[in-house]
């Protein structure tokens, strides 16, 4: 198995403040690696790392490619897409544009082949569209395909945000927090949809997670951090019987 | 495949109304004045694009314009360049500019676009009133002559008019084929949210700068063709309350919709025109119709005649 992921010695320091400490984080392909700890403990800032929005320092590499120099759109195209915690979908596009931007990572052709419609942009955008519909299907919106973004409910946004990542068709998902905001049962549903994403598609994922029951049902890996710095590392239930995840948590005196 | 299909019907239908609009209207008046909704309609395609499509405000669009307009004018009566040879050079200078602007411009986000092209307009007005050697400063500049082509003569208002017409309907066209493409969704996607943008790999920089030129062009276009339709330009016809008015034609006309831009910036040609015959109450009538539309059509003249379809199809599928 090939590592898909590869972060090492990853800092990030936001005035006085170290955010990440010279922080380890892999993901092995085909797996679902999850990232918890407390509130503050910089896994959000970790994946803005990975994903180039915020300056760090250290390596980090995608099966092998350095990305440290690439700008944030320069990283998507490699192959490392996210969805964002708090929403950051495209309110004023229908659902399946939305899901088209997304699905655009893949085609490239230029200005001039939107003006002249040139074979390559009819056969470009007939996959686009494809890849969109498919994407939406997945997740289970394929009839609001033509329904204006904004008007979805919440739940339904976190699913669009998620199908514009697939249609991507990433190397890398990141997930952050994307059961925030959900009910029991569409938690649960988001769970069975992660699972696919790696089973079916083939996707290697990445999950900040604060819903425990999901990161320890759906995680191949979890890394725990605290305070910027990677606290433990391993399987679901080696971290739960693990105690200074369990003091990391629950406080210092039980 | 079908939007295409109706994009292409509709610019040729709208070219096809305009260039018969003078069989009925035979006055030169109208004429003029359809003159000038097509010069004016040009730049808020344009500019709707970068406003309405990638967010983006522009305070300096009637620099653009008067510059281009300026550039051909100097060009071709004052260094007697040939006049399609010097509105060529007015309009990629002018595409330069923007660009070059652009590039310190887009490393800002927010309200700094509008401080710098805001900025920029004062600047390029000032030339215009100062350098009246090159321009004849404030009471403007005489003698440009009317566009022609090799072979083509524009001297009847009725055949320039022909002209703009069609450079109007490419103007439409390209937008409409930009804008149905993935460079439209680009926008649309920064519009709506820079980050997402550029997690979905989208270059938020580059498509900021290429949909900023490209507004610049479309009204530098304008501009070449103003200048060599009045024969003469002064700085007063490109000063900041003409990049305001097109703010207005575009927000008025729709956001986000080609056919908006057009259609606000004909009505906000005319409707001056029409309210000429009140006089004294002429700019009171003028801002209580501009209220009045932003109260009961706050997605502009687009979205009010998209209201108006949806109501009529339900009832059409009733009957």
């Amino acid at each position: 198995m090939s590592t898909v992921l590869s972060v090492r010695g990853l800092s990030v320091r936001f005035g006085g403040l170290m955010a990440l400490d010279g922080v380890d984080f892999g993901v092995e392909e085909g797996t679902i690696t999850s990232l918890i700890g407390p509130n503050g403990a910089g896994k959000t800032t970790l994946f803005n790392a990975v994903s180039g929005f915020v300056p760090a320092s250290g390596a980090i590499e995608l099966s092998g490619r350095d990305l440290t120099c690439l700008a944030p759109h320069a990283r998507s195209r490699a192959g490392v897409v996210r969805t964002f915690q708090n929403l950051e979908i495209f309110a004023n596009m229908s659902c399946l544009e939305n899901v088209m931007t997304g699905a655009g990572r893949l085609s490239g052709y230029g200005v001039l082949a939107a003006l002249f419609k040139t074979p390559r942009f009819w056969r470009e955008e007939r996959a686009a569209v494809a890849r969109a519909e498919e994407a939406l299907a997945f997740v289970g919106l394929a009839e609001h395909a033509a329904t204006p973004a904004g008007d979805l409910a919440f739940g339904n946004q976190r699913l669009l945000e998620l199908a514009r990542a697939l249609a991507a068709r990433p190397t890398l998902l990141l997930l952050d927090e994307t059961a925030a905001g959900l009910n029991m049962r569409e938690t649960k549903a988001l769970g069975g949809l992660i699972t696919r994403i790696r089973d079916e598609l083939g996707i290697s994922v990445a999950l900040v997670e604060h819903d425990m029951d999901l990161v320890m049902g759906i995680s191949d890996h979890i890394t725990v951090l605290t305070f910027g710095q990677v606290l433990a590392r391993g399987r679901p239930r080696e971290i739960q019987q693990n105690p200074e995840v369990i003091r990391a948590y629950l406080g210092e005196d039980e | 495949m079908a939007a295409f299909r109706r994009d292409l019907f509709s610019v040729l239908v709208f070219a096809l109304v305009l260039l018969a609009a003078p069989l009925a209207l035979t006055n030169d008046y109208y004429v003029s004045v359809l003159i000038l909704c097509c010069l004016n309609a040009m730049v808020a395609v344009g500019l709707n694009l970068l406003l309405g499509y990638a967010g983006q405000i522009s305070l300096g669009h009637a620099a653009f314009y008067g510059l281009a307009a300026y550039a051909s004018g100097i060009l071709s009566a004052t260094c007697g360049l040939p006049i399609w040879l010097a509105a060529l050079v007015a309009v990629t200078f002018v595409g330069l500019v923007a660009w070059l602007l652009g590039i310190p411009t887009f490393k800002l986000s927010g309200h700094y676009l509008a401080m710098a092209t805001l900025g920029f307009g004062l600047i390029v007005s000032i030339v215009m009133n100062e350098a009246v050697e090159l321009t004849g400063g404030p009471s403007g500049m005489v003698g440009i002559p009317r566009f022609a082509l090799p072979g083509l003569s524009f001297a009847a208002d009725l055949s320039y008019y022909r002209l703009l017409v069609i450079v109007l309907a490419a103007i439409v066209g390209i937008s409409l084929n930009l804008i149905h493409s993935r460079i439209g969704r680009a926008l649309r996607a920064v519009h709506g949210s820079e980050r997402a943008a550029e997690a979905m790999g989208i270059d938020i920089g580059r498509t900021k700068r290429f949909v900023f030129v490209l507004s610049a062009l479309f009204a530098a276009v304008a501009g070449v063709l103003y200048a060599h339709y009045l024969e003469f330009v002064a700085p007063s016809s490109f000063g900041f309350l003409y990049s305001v008015e097109l703010i207005v034609m575009v927000v008025l006309g729709g956001l986000a919709s080609v056919w908006g831009a057009v259609a606000g910036a004909f009505f906000l040609t005319v409707l001056p025109e029409f309210l000429r015959a009140f006089e004294d109450i002429e700019v009171l009538l003028f801002g209580a119709i501009l209220v009045a539309g932003m109260m009961f059509l706050p997605s502009g003249l687009a979205g009010g005649a998209r209201r108006l379809l949806g109501l009529l199809q339900p009832k059409r599928g009733r009957t």
